[in-house]
């Protein structure tokens, strides 16, 4: 029998539906796979029973013909979302030994279709982090590494271990959350697609909040069919988030394969950075080549408060995480460490709790919200949001249906290599994501090639607000154009 | 702008997040990394511009003001680090 971890998520459904295999003999696989990958660190739970018992539940149901859409297929879930009765920590000490009595939305809808629960993920702290490296877990390796060198990259963040883990075959899939590139970011360090919804798509009810006017929860696979199949199950009118949009789910699946002729992508010369790398160059103009050979047409673009996106997100991000994190406080959940009143008793808890880079955006986000600096901060941030915002909007008024962008301004870095003194450095990774977080877009990475070390490196599509359709379609034909990245197993 | 070391001790405060002296020079040095990034938002022209409010537009959902979830103590205090009798245990906070 073919090894189980290595189908893709559609093979995996249409071979349990053939009774080809028992969705428990594809949940042992994939457990047997998780236990051997410890030293990539994806996993900071694992829930093997559980998962058992939730795969011998779903053979009963497909043997019943009521198998659901995710029907007996393991995926893993990232420690941002609430898991009733399963340690839920945003991998941050604070949380210490959470159990949520509850479950979020989108995990619900996954169990509601089939799937079945491998265990929670590593992220970085509250999804604060680009490279994974500020969980209180420790960082979680790429499973790629550059050409004959053992040096350990990072997988990118904040969902690293979600990608990491769909990477190496630890899952047919994972869900991930997004505020400022935290799935496409790492979906093309480890060479898998990640899809960043509309904001409103998905609900955010359940999920450990960070920036919420920008997070977004998201699906990461091997293939965009596979992303596509999460999708569908993921997205949907939540009444408990009143920012969730009450609109049809369609069938994205269906979106994949659908033609592109005729369809307008637009290039948007601001994102030509100075200093850009040679081969993100070259793999952004092999991409609209691409697209063109498929029947596109490609149009230059002006998103002109492109370079704006960075500084207002580093403002609006951190204001509202330091509202949102004023929770932790010692008293409903999570750790406590005591003081002399009250006041100290916060302020031991949160010093103690919090990691070095949660800590600073708490305090950047005090600081910007604090009186006398809120005008000349927040509320300037917030205008520039607005323009932002506009210019994609007046793109997609001049009849552009999609917008092509390099994912990431570089292939994943090492571990501890961007750890300098300024925070800003670090920053710089999401330079490419975070407009569309700002302008509350959809946006799909797609792995597109490799560079000259051998790691793989992806192409963003940004959409229309709620087009994710069309995202799939031209997602696919890179995809078909590109071929599909594996690391070689080393762990 | 930016933050002098006592700013740094009264953002913490603020923030509730204790910090001590030898952590301040750092934190300053960071904080003023991030302000220092964030200060080309001056260039930026927003006379008549409206802050952005809602991301996508549509109008907040309402629903009855009615009670739709409850008794679940049991539930809300369990994950608490002290408790007693489905009250949270907090240090004496009124003299």
């Amino acid at each position: 029998m073919t090894d189980l971890t290595s189908l893709t998520l559609a093979e995996a459904r249409d071979g349990l539906a053939q009774k080809s295999f028992t969705s428990l003999e594809l949940t042992e696989a994939h457990i047997k796979a998780v236990e051997q990958a410890r030293a990539l660190n994806a996993y900071v739970l694992e829930t093997p029973d559980q998962a058992r018992t939730m795969a011998r539940a779903a053979d009963e149901k497909i043997a019943k013909g009521e198998g659901g859409p995710l029907g007996g297929i393991p995926l893993g879930v990232k420690d941002l979302f609430a898991t009733r009765g399963v340690r839920t920590t945003a991998c941050s000490k604070i949380l210490d030994d959470f159990k949520p009595t509850y479950e979020s939305t989108v995990t619900s809808q996954l169990w509601r279709d089939g799937a079945v629960m491998l265990g929670k993920l590593n992220n970085d702290e509250f999804a604060m982090g680009s490279s994974n490296e500020t969980s209180c877990f420790g960082p979680v390796i790429n499973p790629w590494r550059r050409e004959g060198s053992d040096t350990k990259l990072v997988p990118g963040g904040s969902s690293g271990g979600s990608a990491s883990a769909v990477a190496a075959g630890l899952c047919l899939g994972a869900t991930g959350t997004d505020t400022g590139g935290s799935i496409r970011q790492p979906a093309a360090f480890a060479g898998i697609v990640g899809m960043k919804p509309t904001y409103g798509r998905c609900s955010r009810w359940g999920i450990v909040a960070f920036a919420s006017s920008l997070d977004q929860a998201g699906p990461f696979a091997r293939t965009v069919r596979d992303t596509a199949i999460l999708m569908r199950s993921m997205a949907g009118h939540d009444p408990k988030d009143t920012t969730s949009v009450d609109r049809a789910v369609p069938d994205y699946e269906a979106a994949v394969g659908k033609s592109i002729k005729g369809l307008k992508i637009g290039i948007p010369k601001e994102y030509r950075l100075d200093g850009m790398p040679q081969e993100i160059e070259k793999l952004w103009a092999q991409g609209a080549d691409w697209l063109k050979a498929a029947g596109a047409e490609l149009v230059e673009v002006s998103l002109p408060h492109t370079k704006y996106a960075l500084p207002a997100y580093y403002i609006v991000a951190p204001a509202e995480a330091s509202s949102n994190l004023a929770r932790y406080d010692g008293v409903r959940y999570g750790a406590r460490v005591e003081g002399n009143n009250i006041i100290e008793m916060y302020e031991n808890t949160r010093a103690a709790g919090f990691g070095p880079e949660v800590r600073r955006r708490i305090m950047i986000g005090t600081y910007v919200l604090s009186a006398g600096y809120y005008d000349a901060y927040y509320l300037r941030a917030q205008k520039v949001r607005t323009l932002i915002k506009k210019d994609f909007e007046d793109c997609f008024a001049q009849g552009v249906h999609a917008i092509l962008t390099p994912a990431t301004p570089s292939a994943a870095f090492g571990i501890g290599e961007k750890a300098g003194a300024d925070p800003v450095e670090m920053y710089l990774n999401d330079i490419f994501t975070v407009t569309v977080n700002m302008a509350g877009l959809p946006g799909i990475a797609v792995p597109a090639g490799k560079d000259a070390q051998g790691l793989p490196l992806g192409l963003q599509l940004i959409g229309r607000p709620f087009d994710e359709e069309t995202l799939f379609s031209i997602g696919e034909v890179v995809e078909q154009a590109a071929g599909h990245f594996t690391p070689d197993k080393w762990w | 702008m930016s933050v002098d070391a006592s700013t740094v001790r009264r953002i913490a405060h603020l923030a509730r997040i204790a910090v001590s002296d030898d952590e301040v020079p750092h934190l300053q040095g960071e904080l003023n990394a991030m302000l220092a990034f964030v200060e080309q938002l001056s260039e930026v022209n927003v006379e008549g511009v409206e802050p952005m409010t809602s991301v996508t537009p549509m109008e907040m959902k309402k629903r009855a003001d009615g009670v739709n979830d409850g008794n679940i103590a049991d539930d809300i205090v369990a994950n608490a680090p002290a408790t007693e009798d489905h009250f949270f245990l907090v240090p004496k906070v009124v003299e």
